[in-house]
């Protein structure tokens, strides 16, 4: 029997970004908001040296990942197949405890070209309808890039993102991404140190033609206080950063750059280990929700706003459990829950090595030390003959790599005996990589449901993903796989692969990006989206479902910068408009 | 205080005294314990999970896998055998962070690793069927092959099938985890001395690099592990260590390796792909 505990006035499920931007900005505003975290809390405390400088506990123990014996999915490439579960981290994994993916995150923190908020309006004008895949569900955003705008500033501000802006109110910006929606203002921290790699692929993109810039970043290239009076160290270029804690606190996450002002004011209470198991709901509000504690006791937590605002899975997850919503059909095409989701191709992916006096370090490094080019993202090219929609961003890595993870070898090197040997030697030092990030659309046969057979930890059934690559993927990663290579070639690259998405999805495979999108898509029609224009569920008015679950499709940028911008987004609906009228926004 | 490497001077020192190595392999208590490694200060070392015969087969197998050779120590030298050992019995290795409910039915290709077994049931399995078939095909354990025909297990492993698993997915783990032991941390049994670090040029536990990283240069320092953190290294005003230039002695490639087409181990292009979580 679920003990039933005093009421509150918002309580977010998850604390990553959303929760935590969310669960700040609402206790800022007075109210009284309680966060319930499935997972463990660490603290900068938990961070200092030496631990942290540790690859076998964090690249390969994956400590800051949830372990699949307590949650995973089951997988299956098409719903006439029986699904199994993703037993270890096959694919990718996914983030745990407080902070979720904005803990364990690289800090590549892009805003959506306005191009990606209405993909099919835009391509079905330029090429014709028939240029978008008829088994395609793509849909467009219920809001523009322009309405997102002053969100995104909020969250790179929050974040103290380091970069070059490309376009600042229309004026085009040298050093910057000439093809990025317009800004405000400019970053409010300049780029990071450049590495040698990334100083040889621009050289090599400039001379073919490309527009190359530094990936907006969420290292500190400079010590910095955000506007909440939070202030960040400033980056090492340890590379130990994706996958890690920092502790110099250089990477702007949940823990070092929102939640000491949701603290400050008193009016915010974080709960970790407190794992939601269902929203309660009753006519069109939902009352409470149930969670278990680290001792398997259960709670009923009453509250007038309820934010779901966990990572892409949970909240569809939730959603379903919860009976929130109707959940999608393949078959009829009938139902939203869990309909559209995407994962975000990290491919190309382009590795290459230096014969020639090339000395790259690989050890040091950020996780978002990367040079970019745009050139050939969304619609930034003529797609006319290419029989594919879409693009990509494609850069040079210094994301700091031991070597534990990185042992790059020419194509054709044994794997193992003295020749590895000598190989990963001479070339741990005189190698680097390129990789694309590629648009992905949605289609009707890629959706997320529950699974019949297989329960997780707390005994609910497992997430069930039904997914694969489309044609538009295979010809688009193919054509991309063809850039990647002349890239490496101008840098003048020894030896280099490239490794396309192949023929289908694998979950033995470990493609690494754990991007996930949609699930509880945003829109502006009831019957095709789960979730409004502000991110609120249309089923139950003091339900807001934020984070990329709202995405309808994946872009080729990295989500986050986005989902921050959607949380504040979100905030300021609820503080303006949702405080003063409970009830439906739209 | 005395330090590790002054402790195994004087064990050895202590060993010599009882007589050689041949006179203790002789006696029947002290069999397991001589072991074909580098030194004597592995007498220290034991197996918790692998008995007798499993620990041959591990010991000869690395030592395939990473050799000494021309550019030094290998896979057996760095301890890698003990790292393996103690994998099997920590939460990570022996497989209890993974999902393991049943059922087990059957799978396509993609749905990725779907065997009921744990990381040490494969090697429990993987370890007792090559043994059986290099006495089918040789009359020998594994261990008492010559190297030459060990790199043929080695490589034939790669495509057959065994009892409960495939030779791929045993060499898979097998391979992953010497790699793994290779370098990691010393602090996890494995890369004795940084073997593994000095190899390639790797650091170990970074310095503040604000003001070398873009350079063309090597960074050719003393690689530092979190146990010389804690215990002696130099350190700046953030805890990092000011690195020290590297000791001379380390071997390393000057020219670019030729991989040659007579190579017999098969190349795996995946196995390079470096894993990333953006």
């Amino acid at each position: 029997m679920a003990t039933r505990l005093k009421p509150v006035d918002v309580v977010t499920v998850g604390v990553g970004w959303a929760g935590s931007i969310l669960g700040k900005e609402l206790a800022q505003a007075g109210l009284k908001v309680v966060g319930l975290e499935r997972g463990d809390n660490r603290t900068q405390a938990d961070f200092a040296l030496p631990q942290t400088h540790d690859q076998y506990k964090y690249d390969r123990q994956l400590e800051l990942f949830e372990q699949t014996s307590r949650s995973t999915l089951t997988f299956r490439n098409d719903y006439r197949e029986v699904a199994r579960p993703m037993r270890r981290h096959g694919p990718f994994p996914w983030g745990q405890g407080v902070g979720g993916a904005g803990f364990h995150w690289a800090g590549w923190t892009w805003r959506h070209h306005p191009w990606d908020f209405k993909t099919k309006k835009m391509t079905t004008e330029r090429y014709g309808a028939n240029a978008i895949p008829a088994d395609a569900t793509i849909q467009d955003w219920p809001m523009t890039y322009e309405e997102l705008e002053p969100s995104y500033d909020k969250f790179e501000y929050t974040c103290g993102i380091s970069g070059t802006a490309g376009n600042i109110q229309g004026t085009i910006r040298p050093g910057g991404n000439p093809f990025e929606g317009a800004r405000t203002r400019d970053f409010p921290n300049p780029p990071l140190t450049r590495s040698y790699v990334e100083t040889l692929f621009t050289k090599a993109a400039t001379d073919l033609g490309y527009h190359p810039f530094p990936v907006p970043a969420a290292q500190m290239s400079r010590p910095y206080t955000n506007p909440d009076g939070i202030t960040m160290g400033a980056c090492l270029y340890c590379g130990y950063c994706m996958n890690y804690p920092c502790e110099v606190a250089a990477k702007a996450t949940p823990q070092t750059a929102v939640l000491p002002a949701a603290f400050k004011t008193g009016n915010y209470e974080l709960r970790s280990h407190a794992a939601v198991q269902r929203i309660n709901v009753s006519g069109n509000r939902a009352t409470s929700v149930t969670y278990v504690d680290a001792h398997g006791r259960e709670f009923e937590q009453p509250a007038d706003i309820i934010l779901l605002t966990a990572f892409t899975w949970s909240n569809t997850h939730l959603l379903l459990l919860s009976g929130l919503g109707k959940p999608y059909d393949p078959a009829t095409g009938t139902g939203v829950v869990g309909k559209n989701y995407a994962w975000h191709a990290g491919l190309p992916y382009v590795p290459m090595q230096f014969d020639k006096e090339v000395i790259t370090n690989p050890f040091m490094g950020a996780g978002a030390l990367c040079t970019s080019i745009a050139d050939l993202q969304g619609d930034n090219f003529d797609h006319a003959g290419l029989g594919f929609v879409g693009g990509a961003i494609i850069q040079i890595l210094a994301m700091g790599w031991g070597p534990l993870t990185f042992q790059p070898t020419p194509r054709g090197t044994p794997t193992w005996g003295s020749a590895w040997k000598k190989s990963v030697a001479y070339y741990y030092n005189r190698s680097a990589q390129i990789v694309g990030l590629h648009d992905h659309l949605s289609y009707r046969g890629n959706y997320l449901s529950l699974d019949p057979t297989y329960r997780d930890y707390w005994g609910n059934p497992l997430l069930r993903l039904t997914y694969d690559f489309g044609p538009n993927e295979r010809k688009l990663s193919q054509y991309l796989t063809g850039i990647g290579e002349k890239v490496a070639r101008a840098m003048g690259a020894s030896h280099y692969g490239s490794y396309g998405l192949g023929e289908h999805f694998d979950a033995g495979v470990p493609y690494g990006i754990i991007h996930q999108v949609g699930g509880a898509m945003t829109g502006s029609d009831p019957t095709k989206s789960v979730v409004n224009r502000y991110l609120q569920s249309w089923d139950a008015h003091n339900v807001f479902v934020v984070g990329a679950s709202a995405f309808p499709q994946i872009s080729s940028f990295n989500p986050t910068g986005t989902v921050g911008a959607l949380a504040y987004w979100t905030a300021g609906a609820i503080k303006d408009r949702y405080l003063r009228k409970p009830g439906p926004l739209v | 205080m005395i330090d590790r490497r002054e402790f195994l001077a004087v064990l050895a020192t202590a060993v010599a005294a009882l007589g050689t190595r041949e006179a203790i392999a002789g006696s029947p208590h002290a069999q397991r314990d001589v072991l074909p490694v580098a030194d004597l200060g592995s007498l220290q070392k034991a197996y918790t999970f692998f008995n007798p015969t499993e620990a041959e087969f591990i010991e000869a197998a690395i030592a395939r896998l990473i050799p000494n050779d021309d550019l030094g120590q290998g896979a057996l030298e760095a301890d890698v055998s003990y790292f393996i050992d103690r994998l099997m019995t920590s939460e990570y290795g022996s497989g209890a962070r993974f999902y393991n409910q049943g059922p087990f039915g059957d799978t396509t290709r993609y749905q990725g690793y779907q065997l009921p077994l744990t990381p040490p049931e494969v090697y429990r399995a993987g370890i007792a069927a090559t043994n059986r078939y290099c006495e089918e095909k040789h009359g020998k354990r594994f261990a008492q092959l010559d190297a030459g025909a060990q790199d043929e297990v080695l490589n034939a492993l790669q495509s057959i099938g065994l009892e409960k698993v495939s030779g791929a997915t045993f060499f898979g783990q097998l391979l992953s985890d010497t790699k793994d032991g290779f370098f990691s941390d010393p602090v996890y049994g494995g890369n004795r001395d940084m073997i593994g670090w000095k190899l390639v040029g790797f650091p170990g536990v970074a310095a503040n690099y604000a003001t070398t990283i873009g350079k063309n240069e090597p960074y050719d320092v003393a690689p530092v592990d979190l146990g010389a953190l804690r215990a002696r290294v130099p350190v700046d005003e953030h805890g990092h260590p000011i690195h020290q230039n590297a000791a001379a002695g380390v071997i390393r490639p000057t020219t670019a390796p030729v991989p040659s087409p007579s190579d017999r181990q098969t190349a795996d292009a995946a196995h390079t792909k470096t894993t990333f979580f953006v």
